[in-house]
């Protein structure tokens, strides 16, 4: 049991060094995007909620985790979509001398979406 | 290879995806993609889990599983979908704090299940974090989403003794997690829960609107490691990994942030920043002379100009006038002007809040150039046009030592040969701080709607 916990420690610990060596050098105006990101990222507590209504016995475990299940898919969907929709504007630098051609060929592809 | 360790294999691609992600959300030209791997990451996760036992069991409950999720999606897809770029502040606060909600119930609803066996007091205790972390995130996101939705006053909210009893609110959560500790009851773990409701509470009031996305950046880093304390409880690596991941990069961008705006953490969450304006402050300042141009003085201004320098702030979003200020950068660039948008890193009510309004308008990224390359150019520049912004090119930044904003860097207006400032009124910024720059000899004064203005603008400088 102590070893398990000494386990879970040592992830632990090594993802607080990962996590800020990861955006030590991020620029500002990425600031925000990044911060979306990594509120979609923790989202993953679908994967728990799922886990603890899969594993309900009494009704206020199955109400609940249901809430749970609710929140956490509001949380990781709406983080994602929210960032994406961030950096959809993000968009480089297209060539100004002929705006007509170029925005035919970038509109086409964004249809097959939603 | 046994189901149980290809789901623990597929979470750790899971895991490894949302590095990657992080990583890639730092650089401009990936951050979509890294976005994207992240969201398949995410997916993978959630499909492997269906196929997870637990207790030595399938999933339980699986369509419950699925209707939860469907009511989810439904309400999540159109509001992050179709919510105006300038509400992006609140909407992250609320993504994040039903995230928080999430976290603390799963705590709560593991602890429920497993009290029967005894748990060891290392496993209540992390019940029990997840559970304060969690909870204060929600509260703490709710009050955030209210202020900048203005639900409620976006000024600080005080009241006599407030940190005290902060304080005491503070101590009576943690005496509360030393009693559960010891008797493991669960009456007590809905104490704690309505204890660290009013938390989060009482801790998100006395902070003032502008500072509140460095209070979300904050909350958000809460939310991860509510998820990593979740993720202790059920023995999930994957939780463990994303959720410090989140909490650990959450509260260096929290740093950075707070950097940005020249002040520390602590200043920003326990000193009511903002609350302590001048006593009316139009009173004194409508007195002092300003100078105040119309839009073709303007136009006329920006005719004899070579390089014009945009300085936009919230304020244009407001008003809705990115398109026409990118129309009016166009028109200039036609005529042989060197066009730039000088972005402070707050810009906006988020840092980069701004390069996503302006880069919705269709204005070229390339364009955007950052505080210190700025205020270089500035100094070159024949015209600096405020639009919207005031805080951020508050000379008492520099100058006042007992200004609020003293030692925040700003864009340096006054470096140009003329300055131009669009206003709707004499009023003060978001921090409701007066700007000496409006009296600034070279400043002109340009009153009325950013969007009107900007487009007599656009008329006058096409004509001539």
């Amino acid at each position: 049991m102590t070893n398990l916990l000494l386990q879970y420690a040592t992830v632990f610990l090594l993802s607080v060094f990962v996590g800020i060596e990861i955006i030590s050098k991020v620029p500002s105006i990425l600031h925000t995007p990044l911060m979306s990101g990594s509120n979609a990222i923790h989202g993953v507590i679908l994967v728990g909620s799922m886990l603890i209504l899969g594993a309900a016995n009494t009704h206020a475990e199955e109400v609940l985790g249901f809430l749970a299940v609710i929140l956490a898919t509001l949380n990781v969907v709406g983080g994602f979509v929210v960032t994406d929709r961030m950096l959809e504007m993000f968009k480089p630098r297209t060539p100004r001398a002929k705006p007509g051609a170029s925005t035919e060929a970038s509109e086409h592809p964004k249809g097959g979406e939603a | 290879m046994s189901r149980g360790t290809l789901i623990d294999l597929l979470y750790l691609v899971a895991a490894l995806t949302f590095v990657l992600a992080l990583k890639g959300l730092g650089s401009p030209k990936r951050a979509r993609h890294g976005n994207m791997v992240a969201a398949a990451g995410m997916l993978l996760a959630i499909v492997a889990t269906f196929f997870n036992r637990v207790d030595g069991h399938p999933l339980h409950h699986v369509l419950l599983i699925v209707l939860g999720m469907a009511v989810g999606l439904v309400v999540a897809v159109p509001t992050a979908r179709f919510v105006q770029m300038t509400a992006m502040p609140q909407l992250v606060a609320i993504f994040n704090g039903v995230g928080g909600g999430a976290a603390c119930l799963v705590s709560l609803t593991e602890f429920i299940h497993i009290k029967s066996t005894k748990p060891a007091t290392y496993v209540v205790l992390e019940v029990l974090l997840g559970v304060l972390i969690g909870t204060v995130s929600f509260s703490g996101s709710a009050i955030a989403f209210a202020k900048l939705q203005e639900l409620m006053t976006g000024r600080p909210v005080t009241y006599a003794g407030q940190q005290f009893i902060n304080a005491l609110i503070g101590a009576a959560a943690l005496a509360v997690i030393v009693m559960a500790l010891v008797t493991s009851s669960t009456a007590l773990l809905w104490v704690l829960l309505a204890v660290a409701f009013v938390l989060g509470i009482a801790f998100v009031l006395p902070i003032g609107g502008a500072d509140v996305p460095v209070l979300i950046s904050l909350l958000n880093s809460f939310t991860g490691l509510a998820v990593a304390a979740s993720g202790f409880t059920l023995g999930s690596n994957l939780l463990i990994v994303a959720g410090t991941l989140v909490g650990a990069s959450g509260t260096l961008l929290t740093m950075l942030m707070s950097k940005a705006m020249g002040r520390s953490l602590p200043n920003i969450l326990f000193s009511a920043f903002g609350s302590v304006v001048t006593a009316g402050p139009g009173s004194g300042a409508e007195q002092r002379s300003v100078r105040s141009g119309t839009p073709e003085d303007v136009a006329v201004m920006l005719g004899f100009a070579s390089r014009v320098v945009f300085i936009p702030g919230y304020g244009l979003a407001v008003a809705q006038a990115q398109n026409v200020l990118r129309e009016l950068a166009e028109n200039l660039e036609k005529k042989g002007v060197e066009v730039f948008y000088a972005i402070h890193p707050v810009a906006g009510r988020m840092p980069g809040h701004m390069n996503v309004l302006l880069a919705e308008a269709n204005v070229p990224y390339d364009d955007l150039i950052e505080m210190d390359e700025a205020n270089s150019e500035l100094t070159t520049a024949d015209v600096a046009i405020v639009v919207g912004a005031n805080d951020t090119v508050n000379p008492a930044a520099n100058d006042d030592p007992g200004s609020p904003i003293y030692g925040m860097p700003i864009i340096h207006a006054d470096a140009a040969e003329n300055v131009i400032f669009m206003k709707r009124s004499m009023r003060p910024g978001f921090a409701g701080i007066d700007n000496e720059l409006l009296y600034n000899p070279k400043t002109t004064l340009v009153f009325g709607d950013a969007k009107d203005t900007l487009t007599k603008i656009v008329a006058a400088v096409k004509a001539s």
